[in-house]
């Protein structure tokens, strides 16, 4: 795909005037929040097997070199195959190799972000191979031309009337006056377009969730059951999955699959989490004959041993955008390549360069939501300040912005100075905004205030609110 | 080099670490071995009949529709009323399970019975589960012949079997179970973990049943 995380500006600028994708994004800050905080509060334990969850993820990357050894094995001996590919590009030719060998001509697939990210859609078509998505919003945006923008909701950023536009153009062969105008309609016209596909795809492609070290098995959560049609009616089933989704043991994929779905959408477990393991035993009368994993690096192995080392226990439950008023505002597309929102500001530089996606770690205001939230426990927020370091220290930046943050280091590392500066200018910011706890419009900061007022500090700073909270408490102790 | 050399040794780069670190592979052989187990919620550590309760409550919240049955040979009658319930046609396709063919089905006089995976065109599949996950309301599907994985996904009504005495507390357990059947380390082809019946968000997040797999799933919990 065409990267535009250049242009992350521009991109947020006509986002913020598209009626029909703010209306859209309307649906994200208000469903999702909700149901995972309800299903937070109803697991007592959620805090304790988040903090399970990634000691088994740092464990298993400070490992990862034996436990991908581990898991070659077994899924070798289940019967299926392991190609490893440094780069997109490998993995591209690898896929192309297996399914000329399997003659295929259509090819189905279950949701996954990872063949976004290695572009495999129109490399199948360029090479006379058609692939149809199968979940329903990637099948939408497929219907489209467009990418996901969203981890788990690719279609999140459109309405009902513009999925039925496009289901009336693309399913021409049905009566022009059926009825379309609701979800259900919509929904049940993609369950029979697509149940054909299923049984003329000769290769099925799926993502993972997680590979079991253990015992050779992928993972895949679902909610809607294409992934697994995607993979037993076809004779080859084709795992694409990325070095880091590998977890010890099957026990440990049960205690991060407890947090995943309850951070992704608010359920306790997907409806269907399935667990693949090699190509169908003699007698099975059904299921895959052939069985490929293809292991893809493209860029992993070198964010091992670095500050970024922690992005890879992304599960990409899609919380930390759920929570981001960045995301909120200007939704996925703007990030301009396949991972947006806060998980997206640290990755794509790591994967794409910081020279294309510098842009997107300034995309935060800091608030810390998206760590809060962190299945996972990924300090975001730092990683994003990691990469304007390096930014800086490349020089990437505007003069004008290299000074301010030359100056707020400058301040940072004085702790009493930092306290004056900032007693002075917070005072001095709450008499602009008259009493009204928001600013329709602040000097030198017209891009933002534009398109939204921006909350009023309190009327002291944070370390003085803290400094007095902790007196109260401890008279309150006493 | 080939890419599987040249990843693993990248990997090895970064990490700091050689290969040969004999305290790295002690630790991740004892991790395969042992498969510790980390932090299991309470919510599914009853007595046995309060499990079984806990598990139909889940299962209901998941919008599937769960009978209790008192004995396995209660369980063709309750198929062939689920039927009419429904007004689906008198067919059903099922697997060759051992506990689903002891059962009496052929005093369901029109109730037909067709034996093997599914082609697509079944209204109705029904599948013997070889375990129940009370904490979440969720079944354990083995695939083979016993029970195709195809009739836990193409038919539009799913009804699935399960005994009582199957129903565990956790995850955990279930997973243990699976163990004991194929042995450490092993697994079937295919083994799903179905909680409720098949739906979607996708159309401006609202929830809508039957995706892609089955639009109703009916639980028939035997004894207990
Ligand atoms: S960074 Fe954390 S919250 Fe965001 S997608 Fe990854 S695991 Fe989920």
């Amino acid at each position: 795909m065409q990267i535009t995380s250049p242009t992350f500006k521009e991109n947020s600028a006509g986002a913020l005037a598209d009626v029909q994708l703010q209306k859209a994004l309307g649906n994200v800050r208000s469903g999702f929040i909700d149901k995972r905080r309800k299903a937070v509060e109803a697991l007592p334990e959620f805090d304790q097997l988040r903090d399970s969850a990634r000691a088994i993820k740092d464990h298993a990357l400070e490992n990862l070199d034996l436990y991908l050894e581990a898991y070659e094995a077994k899924v070798k001996a289940s019967g299926g195959h392991v190609h490893w590919a440094e780069t997109a590009e490998d993995a591209r030719n690898i896929i192309l190799d297996i399914c000329r060998s399997a003659g295929a001509r259509t090819v189905t697939k279950g949701k996954s972000m990872i063949t976004e990210e290695i572009a495999l859609n129109d490399f199948l078509a360029e090479n006379g191979i058609r692939p149809v998505e199968t979940d329903l919003g990637e099948y939408i945006i497929q219907l489209r031309g467009e990418h996901p923008s969203h981890i788990i909701a690719p279609a999140v950023h459109l309405n009902k009337e513009q999925v039925e536009a496009d289901f009336r153009r693309v399913h021409d062969h049905l009566p022009p006056g059926r009825d379309l105008s609701e979800p259900e309609t919509l929904l049940n016209e993609a369950r029979k377009v697509l149940r054909s596909a299923y049984f003329e795809a000769d290769v099925g492609i799926t993502g993972a969730n997680f590979l079991v070290a253990e015992t050779g098995t992928s993972i895949i959560v679902t909610n809607e059951g294409n992934g697994d049609l995607t993979q037993i009616l076809p004779k080859v089933h084709v795992v694409v999955a990325s070095l880091e989704k590998i977890v010890p043991t099957l026990e440990d994929a049960a205690q991060i699959l407890r947090v995943l779905a309850r951070s992704a959408t608010g359920q306790d477990m997907s409806v269907y989490t399935t667990m693949s393991t090699g190509p169908r035993r003699p007698g099975d009368p059904d299921g895959p004959e052939e069985y490929h994993v293809v292991l893809l690096d493209n860029g992993r192995s070198a964010m091992l041993g670095t500050e970024f080392q922690d992005m890879l226990r992304c599960i990409r439950c899609g919380a930390c955008m759920n929570h981001c008023p960045v995301y909120h505002a200007v939704g996925g597309h703007a990030y301009g390549w396949v991972y947006p929102g806060p998980m997206g500001a640290v990755l794509t530089p790591s994967l794409i360069g910081v020279d294309k996606a510098g842009h997107l770690p300034n995309a935060s205001t800091f608030c810390g939501r998206c760590e809060s939230v962190c299945p996972m426990k990924i300090p975001l927020p730092k990683m994003m300040r990691h990469w304007r370091e390096r930014e800086f220290e490349r020089g990437l930046n505007p003069a004008t912005q290299r000074a301010g943050l030359k100056l707020w280091a400058f301040l940072a590392k004085r702790p009493s100075l930092y306290r004056f500066a900032t007693s002075i200018a917070i005072p001095m910011l709450s008499l602009l905004d008259r009493g009204k706890g928001r600013f329709g419009y602040l000097p030198l900061a017209g891009g933002w205030t534009k398109h939204r007022d921006l909350p009023a500090p309190e009327k002291r700073t944070f370390m003085q609110q803290l400094g007095s909270r902790n007196t109260a408490a401890k008279e309150a102790a006493r | 080099m080939s890419s599987r050399e040249a990843i693993l040794k990248k990997v090895r780069q970064s990490l700091g670490q050689p290969a040969s670190d004999a305290v790295r592979q002690k630790a991740v052989a004892d991790r395969l071995k042992k498969s510790p187990q980390g932090v299991i919620p309470a919510r599914g550590q009853l007595a046995p009949a309060e499990r079984v309760e806990l598990f139909c409550t889940m299962a209901e919240k998941l919008f599937a529709t769960v009978q209790r049955v008192p004995k396995p040979e209660d369980v063709p009658a309750a198929v062939a009323e689920y039927l009419r319930g429904k007004n689906l046609p008198a067919s059903i396709r099922m697997g060759g399970d051992p506990r689903l063919a002891a059962m009496p089905w052929r005093k369901q006089r029109a109730l037909e019975v067709k034996q093997g995976a599914s082609d697509g065109d079944d209204a109705t599949g029904v599948s013997h589960a070889a375990g129940g996950i009370a904490e979440t309301g969720t079944l354990v599907m083995l695939s083979g012949a016993g029970n195709p994985t195809t009739i836990n996904f193409l038919p539009e009504h799913h009804i699935v079997v399960i005994d009582a005495a199957d129903i565990d507390g956790d995850l955990e357990t279930a997973i243990a179970n699976v163990r004991k059947i194929f042995g450490k380390g092993k697994m079937p082809r295919t083994l799903n973990l179905v909680s409720g019946p098949s739906r979607s968000g996708d159309i401006e997040q609202k929830l809508i049943l039957g995706a892609h797999g089955p639009r109703a799933l009916h639980i028939l919990v035997v004894g207990g």
